[in-house]
């Protein structure tokens, strides 16, 4: 088991006591909450006549199933969408809970606010009902998603019941390539290490690339650690992390800061840390990658080919074969020139101000090919007031791309954007399951929001180095 | 939450097998049927896309048969609900009326989220799926019981060692997978943690 880990000390700071199942119960200091995975656990909280143990320590807001169009206008288009907001907002409004509604300004997609309010911070248990909750990892926290039963524990406890993990450091080493980004990085990671190599690991990430990387890269690659099948993943703390979290709505100020900080840099994995595994990889000859198949493992570096059967192990080929059917993709192609019918920037992993930016220099003066849908989703209000600030909106619109409202969108198609048919969309989402994005038939090519930006005007996957 | 706890022993009843690996919750349950406020029709949405097409008419699907209607027991290969946390993919099954998993492998949050609902998720060899399988092929309304205590799933003639977490099943002989009120029996640990965490003070 590693020790002296940030896992290890945040663990053994909220750990209330070791369970007769030998699992440990955790004290969770922050519960984001949403409209989607909520309402059955008040309900059974309302039946069990409790309420909620901790309310200053649960915040919520509304991104899985609201419109990106028309937001603010009551009652939504779609009943099922409005009787899921008006649960939250009653559930909210008995306990007592800080709620980040559309008319807060303060709206987005769960994993998005917290990091852009100051409210997740490093040393941190945070849970949400959402397996992307690792994302709020890249400050040095706890981040782990949860289903409607344990919310309803956590509603009801503030605690959890966790089996501990253990730790593996994955290090980058070197420069990324310009046109190169934390997608990227965290695809090849996803690709090297499988879509199950992660069970029962936390990932520690770090080395030169995540030195060098912003909190909007972090946040994308912790966000994805669980598409590796590790339920937490995390960067340690430093400067970066202490420079983004200052002055934000929710950061301590002034001496708290300093104080903070200090506790901050107590808790990182110390030179002693152990680890149970150390993975290498080396940044300076990654490419852009795609994805190719129907889960993120599945992937390749733009300028590979697409991989025979014969080099894929035994024991994913049945899978690789499913996929290639059902991706009309084959072996031994590029995936280069595929051609694309929607494109889709936005969800957790890709939609913060930083994304928006990328995907707008390369939408900037050039247009979307006439034959392809393309959907820009700011991942909260915060990030389209930002955006719009800068006039990146009207790049964008000016592109032909379409310019929405905060939310989840075509990340898992709960509202109406989706897709229709076998379309084929270049997403900057993490999923690319059978399904996931809103038609049985439809295809999803995750990429970074640079390449998905590029597919965007050549209207098939494009090496974005090369515009 | 449930008053009592309840003790679970033994599943026995008819079964159903679904082929396939990595098996994802999306499959499991589509995304556009999430937008309900209860699970209580989780049910009916199980493989939908597998079940029916896209006029909402009936395909030829293990779920589809007449045994299905009362079968207890699920049958799975390997991976089986990677994916997504959401727990409308357990409740989908477990509202089907299916009261336990039977499979290679599975995904540990699905896994997790199985027990915390009352469904074991119960690990068997390659060739004991198979047996299964072969025995469903010559007798689809053959009768199966997977014993905890014994950790064996007999039918016919046959009765083949299984695997549980130990924890899972510790809890299911317990009564206790239900673990609210384990975890309220801790409350003044957990308060002193909530004064000693230097964030989000009341
Ligand atoms: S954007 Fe997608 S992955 Fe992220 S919180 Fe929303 S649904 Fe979950």
């Amino acid at each position: 088991m590693a020790k002296n880990t940030l896992f290890n000390h945040i663990w053994n700071q909220h750990k209330v006591c070791t369970l007769p199942n030998g699992q440990d119960q955790i004290f969770i200091g922050m519960h984001l909450i949403h409209e989607v995975t909520t309402p059955q656990a008040f309900a059974k909280l309302k039946e069990a006549g409790l309420k909620v143990a901790y309310p200053h320590r649960t915040f919520a807001t509304v991104d899985h199933i609201i419109p990106t169009e028309k937001q603010t206008q009551r009652p939504f288009q779609d009943p099922q969408a409005e009787k899921m907001c008006q649960a939250l907002e009653q559930n909210v409004k008995e306990n007592q809970l800080t709620f980040f509604n559309s008319a807060s300004q303060k709206q987005g997609i769960v994993h998005v606010i917290g990091p852009e309010l100051g409210l997740t911070q490093p040393g941190m248990t945070i849970a949400c009902g959402d397996s992307h909750t690792s994302t709020h990892g890249a400050f040095g926290s706890i981040g782990i998603g949860i289903g409607t039963t344990e919310v309803g524990l956590l509603l009801a406890t503030q605690t959890l019941a966790l089996t501990p993990l253990n730790v593996r450091r994955i290090e980058f080493k070197g420069t990324l390539q310009n046109g190169v980004h934390a997608k990227d990085v965290v695809l090849k990671i996803i690709q090297q290490l499988g879509v199950n190599g992660g069970i029962g690991y936390a990932y520690e990430f770090g080395g030169d690339v995540f030195d060098a990387m912003s909190m909007d890269e972090r946040l994308t690659v912790c966000n994805m650690s669980i598409e590796g099948g590790a339920r937490i993943g995390y960067v340690n703390p430093d400067q970066t992390t202490f420079d983004y979290i200052k002055g934000r709505e929710y950061a301590p100020k002034g001496e708290a800061f300093d104080t903070a900080v200090k506790e901050w840099q107590r808790i990182a994995s110390g030179p002693d840390a152990i680890y149970d595994d150390t993975v290498q990889f080396n940044g300076d000859t990654l490419a852009p990658m795609v994805t190719w198949g129907i889960n993120p493992a599945q992937s390749v570096e733009i300028t590979d080919p697409l991989p025979h059967l014969d080099h894929i192990p035994e024991n994913e080929r049945k899978v690789a074969e499913e996929a290639y059917a059902y991706m009309d993709l084959k072996p031994g192609q590029a995936i280069e020139g595929a051609p694309i019918d929607v494109v889709f920037i936005g969800s957790c992993t890709n939609s913060r101000l930083s994304d928006i930016r990328i995907a707008a220099q390369v939408l900037k003066n050039q247009k979307v090919a006439s034959n392809v849908r393309a959907l820009v989703v700011p991942g909260s209000q915060a990030v389209k007031a930002a955006a719009e600030a800068e006039d990146l909106h009207r790049i964008i619109t000016e592109s032909g791309a379409e310019w929405r409202e905060p939310g989840c969108s075509m990340c898992l198609a709960m509202n109406s954007d989706r897709l229709n048919g076998n379309e084929r969309c270049a997403s900057t989402s993490n999923r690319n399951f059978i399904g996931r994005q809103g038609s049985p038939s439809g295809q999803t090519l995750l990429m970074s929001p640079a390449m998905a930006a590029a597919a965007a005007i050549t209207g098939q996957v494009t090496d974005v180095r090369s515009l | 939450m449930p008053a009592s706890p309840q003790i679970i022993t033994a599943i026995s009843g008819h079964a159903i097998s679904i082929e396939g690996n990595d098996i994802d919750t999306d499959r499991i349950i589509p995304a556009r049927f999430l937008k309900e406020i209860t699970f209580d029709k989780m049910g009916e949405y199980l493989f939908y896309d597998a079940r029916f097409n896209e006029q909402n008419q009936p395909l030829s699907h293990p779920l589809n048969t007449p045994i299905a209607k009362n079968a207890t027991i699920l049958v799975v290969d390997d991976n089986f609900g990677c994916g997504s946390s959401r727990e409308h993919a357990p409740q989908a099954i477990k509202r089907f009326g299916f009261d336990a998993v039977i499979g290679h492998s599975f995904a540990e949050i699905f896994a997790g989220n199985c027990k915390a609902i009352g469904i074991p998720v119960i690990q068997a060899s390659h060739e004991a799926l198979a047996k299964i399988r072969a025995q469903l092929q010559k007798n689809p309304s053959t009768q199966f019981n997977i014993n905890l205590v014994s950790k064996r799933v007999s039918f016919f003639e046959e009765s083949i060692l299984i695997q549980i977490p130990n924890e899972h099943r510790d809890a299911f002989l317990d009564g206790t997978w239900d673990i609210l009120s384990v975890l309220q029996s801790k409350q003044e640990l957990a308060q002193k943690i909530d004064q000693a965490l230097p964030y989000l003070k009341p």
